[in-house]
């Protein structure tokens, strides 16, 4: 048992009784000590040994697995401090105290023992603390609904501090939402509540220390003279923000991009773009959807556009080339491996489609379900996320009409295309008629692609699929 | 699902209509209830917001679920060490780490899970497991089972037919245990053998055992005669009416706050994150061209990444400035084979397009990967 005497700080005010707390097992009768750490003073911290207490089922000694906290930071009565195990049971051990960590007396799978010091605590004095046994913490005048924990089977955890709170203005914390950790009541959400009560009109803020202001917020604008419309004018006040930086590195996903992202940095690229209609596309795949589905394949645009990508590939292979680090020499790739961009969980990858020169749109549309299904799983291969020579971003499956795609070295192009949208177009014989529009914008490496390379190719890739029917004139 | 139960509970009016205070607030010293859902990680959330939430002063509760196949691994375990993860994949089999201590068990149907949630001082396994047994030999007295020190439950001496795991925290405590009725031994035998060689690390170790199927000792046993038989035990030894309440763990109103825990006991963080610090060193054999390389490999991994990177390659073999490259973009990853194919296939697109280069590349980072 460790007892250490209060230094009494000449600025403690005692409410209703004065006499110097001994941190004695015996002295410890929680109801009186409560209203004794009223006090606005500056804290005079003590170390306490917080020692680790009974398992139960005659435990003596267990492994200490993992550390929640480390030495230097605060800690609040309930907060976890650390897991053990013993076997096969893992237990949660809590903080009884509100303080500062001082010192870790075990590290990771060390053996720790029952009764034995854990961790020490500085305490603020001003504060509560936890007797040995989990009492309930009120003060002693508290009306029932305080005391009695409970709601109809639940726990409302709440520090002595909110409780405080709560009682001086007159609050069931039954009625309060908890926010915190374990579904806690924190101080905000008290003041949240008062909010609340008093009607006040408060600007959305998620962890801002809200002030309820004590009447409701009017205002009548000095140029409104109809005093039937009143525009209630948003009062502002300064908001206390608790909201913190966080600082994380860049690992994984994020690292890769920045890897690709800045190589492609170095290319000049040039931007073309233009507008497709689609309508007798989407007829075309209206009508092949359902053979497609007895096959077993959901059949998207994709396959089309990357069809007519390679078409357009075999007339100008310039565009699927590789210009090498010294720009000294351009590799024409035979195969034409077209790189679809997906959205994932995790974030941006680019699996290809090999060999579209001699795939039908069938083959094309079930090698984009495979590549689907394992980039959604996470389960995607390295070889299908190699040997890419040319890539589409379907990024109107998420929105957006033109884009500023970047290309993914070592290629030398890529094409953005928007979403569908009908808009009003005129026919050969001038009347309006519904078209189903998508805008394409194509980037590419200025140091070996030209602009007219790109015009030709794109209005090639446009005629296809304008005319599906055009296709069929040159499918290899 | 498990509709089969419905016909053996009895359906409380409060599930259906009214809010959760008329339901979790029974008059009487226990509850008993059964998850609807075989989904693995609802049914874990489901034990955490009952840990956490629920007042066990009054009643103590019992949970009676099932899950879809799964392999759930102990708080502080390596899922590296204790099962085979391609397998796990390629199956689709889900991986989950509970929040309880002990070893790691396979789930399906045909095993069923209970947990005792009591007070952190009425926390008592070896009760709880004698009044399974108890349940067991009253539904077939010429069963052999028995308890073991161990807190597991043996048939006829040496066959382990439940495992137990426990999660104490501030006031309350929870005891789980299994139960084999007639799980699938195939894939269970296979799932939790890891082919991993070379780890060294502190996780907590599984103890290997042989084990049996109740179904294979009485082939007239089902999952839901052991459910309700366990049911009705614990109804008379808490002196409360035999009924099973069903929950669905994905209400929301029912368990305020139960998607967060559900989402939480999904994340990569918790899953493999939570495994405590491990080192890796193995010999990857390369078969290149005609000749099989050996390259030394020493990794430590720490909450789930990679904290260090050593690759033992022949001499030039990749130019160094790759090589650094590799093990640069390797350090902080995860030691996850989806991270890791993203990064050395983006590397990749920035060194120069030389076939020979690509070829031995994609072969020393298939053969990494694989590790994963």
């Amino acid at each position: 048992v460790c007892i250490h005497r209060v230094r009494s700080c000449s600025s403690i005010r005692f409410i209703k009784s004065k006499y110097v707390c001994v941190f004695d097992k015996s002295a410890l009768k929680f109801s009186h000590q409560q209203r004794l750490f009223r006090t606005s003073a500056v804290s005079c911290g003590q170390i306490v040994q917080f020692k680790l207490s009974d398992i139960g089922e005659g435990i003596t000694e267990v492994t200490v697995k993992e550390w929640y906290i480390k030495e230097g930071d605060s800690v609040s009565q309930f907060d976890s401090i650390c897991e053990v195990q013993s076997d096969k049971a893992s237990v949660t051990i809590t903080s009884r105290y509100d303080g500062i960590i001082r010192k870790l007396h075990y590290s990771i799978d060390d053996i720790a023992f029952v009764g034995k010091p854990l961790v020490d605590i500085e305490i603020d004095a001003s504060k509560g603390v936890a007797s040995e046994e989990d009492v309930v913490e009120t003060p002693p005048m508290s009306h029932e609904e305080h005391t009695h924990q409970e709601i109809k089977g639940h726990k409302t955890l709440a520090t002595p501090a909110v409780r405080r709170l709560a009682m001086e203005n007159n609050i069931k914390l039954s009625e309060v939402v908890g926010t915190g950790k374990d579904n806690r009541i924190l101080k905000e959400d008290i003041l949240n509540y008062l909010a609340k009560q008093t009607g006040a009109i408060l600007p959305p803020s998620p962890k801002a220390e809200i002030v309820p202001p004590h009447r409701r917020a009017e205002a009548v604008p000095a140029a409104a003279k109809d005093k039937a419309h009143k525009i209630p004018v948003p009062v502002s006040r300064p908001i206390a923000f608790e909201g913190k930086d966080k600082t994380v590195p860049v690992t994984g996903f994020q690292k890769a991009m920045v890897k690709t992202m800045s190589a492609a940095l170095k290319i000049p690229h040039f931007g073309y773009s233009d507008e497709i209609d689609l309508t007798q596309l989407v007829q075309l795949r209206e009508e092949l959807k359902p053979l497609a589905e007895m096959r077993g394949v959901k059949l998207s645009f994709m396959p089309f556009f990357i069809k007519a990508a390679s078409l357009g590939l075999l007339q100008y292979p310039i565009l699927n080339a590789s210009l090498d680090e010294n720009c000294q020499n351009v590799t024409y790739k035979a195969s034409h491996n077209i790189g679809v961009a997906m959205d994932t969980e995790q974030g941006l990858i680019v699996p290809n489609v090999k060999n579209v020169q001699v795939c039908s749109v069938f083959d094309i549309a079930v090698e984009l379900n495979r590549l689907q299904s394992l980039g959604s799983a996470g389960q995607l291969g390295t070889s299908d996320l190699t040997g890419g020579t040319f890539t589409l971003s379907n990024i109107g499956t998420i929105g957006g009409t033109y884009a500023k795609p970047v290309i993914l070295p070592p290629e030398v192009a890529i094409g953005a295309l928007g979403k569908i949208q009908v808009l009003p177009r005129f026919n050969s014989k001038g009347e309006v008629f519904k078209a189903q529009i998508i805008n394409v914008s194509w980037s590419a490496d200025h140091r070996i692609i030209d602009g007219a390379t790109m015009a030709r190719f794109s209005n090639l890739w446009k005629s296809y699929l304008e005319n599906p029917a055009s296709m069929l004139l040159d499918l290899k | 699902m498990v509709l089969q139960s419905l016909k053996n509970c009895l359906w409380l009016p409060c599930v259906l209509r009214t809010p959760k205070a008329c339901f979790w607030s029974t008059a009487s010293g226990g509850l008993i209830i059964q998850s609807i859902s075989n989904d693995v990680y609802q049914n874990l959330a489901v034990e955490d917001w009952i840990h956490d939430h629920m007042d066990l002063e009054k009643q103590q509760v019992l949970f009676l679920w099932r899950n879809s196949p799964a392999v759930v691994i102990g708080r502080h375990q390596n899922p590296w060490q204790e099962c085979n993860l391609k397998l796990l994949r390629q199956k689709n089999i889900k991986l989950a780490r509970r929040r309880s201590g002990g070893g790691t068990v396979y789930h399906d149907l045909g095993n069923i899970n209970l947990t005792f949630f009591t007070t952190r001082k009425k926390y008592e396994r070896m009760e709880n497991l004698k009044l399974v047994v108890k349940a067991l030999k009253a539904l077939r007295p010429q069963l052999d089972v028995h308890v073991t020190d161990r807190y597991d439950i043996l048939l006829d001496r040496q066959y382990k037919i439940s495992g137990t795991a426990a999660k104490l925290g501030r006031t309350s405590a929870y005891h789980h245990c299994t139960l084999l009725c007639n799980a699938d031994k195939f894939v269970l035998s296979s799932v939790l053998k890891s082919p991993f060689k070379g780890l060294k690390s502190n996780a907590t170790p599984s103890v290997p055992a042989l084990v049996k199927n109740l179904f294979e000792e009485d082939p007239s046993l089902t999952s839901e005669m052991l459910l309700d038989a366990i049911a009705k035990e614990y109804a008379v030894q808490h002196q409360i009416d035999h009924h099973i309440t069903l929950i669905n763990p994905a209400d929301e109103t029912l368990l305020p706050g139960i998607s967060d825990k559900t989402k939480e006991l999904q994340t990569w963080e918790w899953v493999y994150g939570k495994t405590p610090k491990f080192s890796i060193s193995t010999c990857l054999n390369m078969v290149y061209k005609d000749s099989v390389l050996d390259v030394k490999v020493n990794m430590d991994v720490k909450h789930g990444r990679i904290e260090v990177c050593n690759i033992d390659l022949p001499e030039q073999w990749l130019p160094p400035g790759l090589y650094s490259e590799l093990v640069k973009s390797l350090t902080g990853s995860k030691f996850c084979p989806n991270e890791t194919t993203t990064l050395v296939t983006t590397l990749l697109r920035l060194c120069p397009q030389d076939d020979e280069l690509h070829s031995r590349w994609s072969l020393l980072c298939e053969n990494m990967i694989r590790l994963m």
